[in-house]
């Protein structure tokens, strides 16, 4: 079974270390704007949200690209890029629901997440696991246990509030 | 590369701006940083100039590291001529203000005279604009900052700011980023204030080439995993600071009703896990995975629903327990008013402390308070000084001016009750049981302090080797050490390893919790050594480290000789000598600090430094260290 990037926003902490590993691992640089991962922040409020290619089984990024550079790799469960056809149009930008195919402007090419080949840095460095990388199937399983979790919580501690009344 | 970053000379009052390489000559000697900065304050700032005037220099810089793979390489340093001590101003904030400053191109910014209007600075990708403040003059720290990424249209733009308390030239107004981090000692928000400089804004988005990517990759995992594995951070990372008021204030060691007491008894609602209850989560800096920054809401008053984070260690203790309060919302208001208003929150409460024992003695009147009763313990009354200093409004407007002048202002006794080391007020920490600490403020070059040398491992009664084995490298040393931090043999040897130290981190541009401050298995120079390599390229040994930080702390010492610093300035206030402890454990009780030893100690302190008797660096000590020809004007 493809693993994916499971995204919990409530555990980040805002840091921002994954956009830098994720710039030096592929460009040998520090430079977030060469990351294929994002913080997307509201710093008034203390709301990060990590953004990142959600590798779409029915890809827009992959139906719009006029020279079919971008395909399906079933076996890493990612949507890639094939530099060698890719013309740099960006219409694959402009039609991505999440932002996550961006532009690297010093490299001039599109870039997005490609889970560092099976080992995403991102999730090898977030310590508060806010960014995890697990079989697809798993992903309803962990949340189902979070919620169910909140959900019980809540009736005992209906219950305890009963019974002390 | 790392080290192509530029240096930026901006003059305010003609416009002029120019940029400069950084030599690697004078990387592989200051680094980056605070040290750099050192170099540069001693090299331009005439000495004698009023530190509010056109002619102090305000000096903003990343650490060599910033942005790069040394786990959390966030911190921005400011320097100037501090407008409270007059001595060397210096101060250290966490963030993303630095890496998003070197990915704009430059690591350091020299700033000189005084704009005609109020300004705010705009760089971005090796550019730099000198633009109207208009819009911003007169707003909080947390306005300023949204108002400027609206006008500049772009959500990413870090920000450095004064609050309201830098344009009111509060002596111990901040610079801030973000909503809490704080360049909060010695008054740097002052000086931007002075020169009419509003803030500064930077986005980047130019590579910093990792020297060696892979390694750096795989050493900083391991270099995290170092940090985040001590218990230490652990708890920081679940609770922030405010977990070290549990064990000071149980065994006697912070100060309360300004100095009166030593210990905050019935303190449930200013402990840890009573601030912990209005957390909504933590928050890191740039890079870091302790992530000891709580975000909370006020759950009610005034203020209620207002966001913002912290409240750190130190609002505890400028909030509760100096001036004798009790209130968690005391504290979560106070710390969110003077992130607002951008003011040393440890300098005002420790000030509203001092003012409100001179008004249970009478030397301060109703009349001096506008009828404010200012006694311990009345919780309105610290949030409305606070609200009075940022504004300088009454006694406000007198104790803006810093201890030392207030004083002289109040007259009668009201200096023999002020806590301080020249001119500036010290943490809540009491001194007078830990030998070790009392050397470390007493020394300190911004004056009283505890980010600057303070062995705070020493609390924790570690065995002797485990202390020889901290305190023998990256130099020998084979004299005393001690478990017993009421002990006064070995101590100074300790202060001047930490000093060393924490100059070390603040030119590399590491966070001090990431290093032997907190917790004693944390990385220092062997460490530092290779994340330099392995970022950098440049290959400097742990003693080649020690050496730049010894250099660099050398030129804060002949800053402060050249402002007319003298031994006497190293030295505590009387209190420390002549009120016993009241309270506390058993050990720590009836406790002061004896003259004669402590003089003993600031004679050793001063030999390792290879300084005369009078404190003053040597010739042979400038001719090792290499500084024997400065002011050299390279930059």
């Amino acid at each position: 079974m493809a693993k994916v990037l499971m995204i919990d926003y409530e555990k980040c902490t805002g840091c921002r270390l994954c956009e830098l590993v994720c710039s030096v691992k592929h460009e040998g640089v520090s430079n977030p704007a060469r990351s294929r991962i994002k913080i997307v922040k509201w710093e008034w409020e203390g709301r990060y949200v990590p953004m990142s290619c959600q590798q779409c089984e029915s890809a827009p990024c992959m139906a719009v690209c006029p020279v079919k550079a971008i395909s399906r790799n079933g076996d890493m469960g990612r949507v890639e890029v094939d530099y060698d056809v890719c013309i740099g149009c960006r219409m694959c930008i402009a039609i991505c629901p999440f932002g996550a195919m961006s532009f690297d402007t010093l490299a001039k090419k599109v870039i997005k997440c490609d889970f560092c080949d099976g080992d995403p840095q991102c999730v090898r460095f977030c310590e508060p696991r806010a960014v995890q990388y697990v079989d697809a199937a798993e992903v309803s399983g962990v949340k189902q246990l979070a919620a169910a979790e909140k959900f019980t919580g809540i009736l005992q501690k209906v219950a305890a509030a009963i019974a002390a009344v | 590369m790392a080290l192509n970053r530029k240096i930026a000379y901006i003059n305010l009052t003609t416009g002029e701006i120019e940029t400069k390489p950084i030599p690697i000559s004078i990387r592989k000697k200051f680094l980056g940083g605070r040290g750099l900065d050192m170099y540069l304050m001693y090299n331009h700032i005439t000495p004698g100039v009023d530190p509010l005037g056109a002619d102090n220099v305000a000096f903003i810089s990343a650490g060599i590291l910033g942005g790069t793979l040394a786990s959390a390489t966030s911190r921005t340093h400011v320097a100037g001529k501090s407008p409270l001590t007059g001595f060397v101003g210096s101060t250290n904030m966490g963030g993303f203000f630095a890496p998003e400053l070197r990915w704009a191109g430059f690591d350091h910014l020299v700033i000189k005279g005084k704009a005609k209007k109020p300004v705010y600075l705009w760089l971005h990708n090796g550019e730099i604009e000198i633009r109207d403040a208009k819009n911003v003059w007169g707003k909080t720290v947390h306005e300023t900052q949204q108002i400027i990424r609206e006008e500049l249209s772009d959500r990413d733009i870090k920000i450095l700011t004064i609050g309201p308390a830098g344009e009111k030239l509060v002596r111990f107004a901040n610079v801030m980023t973000g909503l809490k981090d704080a360049g909060g000692r010695s008054g740097m928000g002052a000086i931007l204030g002075s020169k009419n400089l509003k803030a500064i804004a930077v986005r980047g988005t130019m590579d910093i080439k990792i020297a060696h990517p892979a390694e750096a990759l795989e050493y900083n995992k391991r270099f995290i995993t170092q940090i985040t594995s001590a218990k230490v951070s652990q708890t920081q990372g679940e609770i922030g600071t405010p977990f070290i008021w549990g064990a000071t204030n149980t065994q006697g060691l912070v100060r309360v009703k300004n100095f009166q007491l030593n210990q905050l008894e019935d303190s449930d609602d200013v402990e840890a896990e009573a601030i912990h209850q209005y957390t909504t989560g933590m928050a890191g800096c740039f890079g870091c995975q302790v992530h000891c920054r709580e975000k909370y809401i006020i759950p009610e008053g005034a203020y209620k629903g207002v966001y913002d984070e912290g409240p750190e260690y130190t609002a505890q203790g400028a909030f509760a327990g100096e001036p004798g309060c009790r209130s968690t919302l005391t504290i979560l208001v106070s710390n969110h008013l003077t992130n607002a208003y951008g003011m040393d929150l440890l300098e005002a409460g420790s000030l509203i402390a001092w003012a409100m024992e001179l008004y249970e003695k009478g030397i301060l009147t109703d009349k001096d308070t506008d009828g404010l009763e200012l006694r311990f313990g009345n919780d309105e009354a610290v949030i409305e000084m606070v609200h009075r200093i940022a504004r300088r409004e009454g006694l406000g407007d007198i104790l803006a001016e810093g201890g030392l002048r207030a004083a002289e202002k109040i007259g009668k006794d009201s200096i023999k009750y002020l806590i301080h080391v020249k001119g500036m007020s010290n943490l809540h920490s009491d001194e007078r049981p830990t030998p070790s600490l009392a050397l470390g403020i007493a020394t300190a070059s911004r004056g009283s302090d505890h980010l600057r040398s303070r062995p705070a491992i020493d609390l924790y009664h570690l065995p002797e080797p485990v202390l020889r084995k901290i305190y023998s490298q990256p130099i020998a040393y084979n004299g005393p050490l001690t478990s017993d931090y009421r002990d006064y043999e070995g101590k100074s040897w300790q202060v001047f390893w930490h000093e060393t130290c924490y100059e070390a981190v603040d030119c590399l541009g590491i966070c001090k919790y990431h290093t032997t401050f907190l917790g004693a298995t944390l990385p220092n120079f062997e460490e530092w050594s290779k994340v330099l390599y392995y970022n950098t390229d440049l290959e400097m040994s742990p003693l080649d480290i020690w050496t730049v930080a010894e250099r660099a702390y050398n030129m804060e010492r002949l800053f402060n000789i050249r402002e007319g610093l003298t031994r006497k300035d190293d030295w505590l206030v009387d209190r420390y000598f002549d009120e016993p402890t009241p309270l506390g454990i058993p050990g720590v009780r009836g406790r002061t600090i004896d003259r004669e030893k402590l003089t003993k100690m600031i004679d050793e302190y001063y030999q390792y430094h290879g300084w005369d008797e009078n404190g003053v660096p040597t010739p042979e000590t400038l001719k090792r260290l290499d500084i024997d020809n400065e002011p050299s004007h390279i930059l």
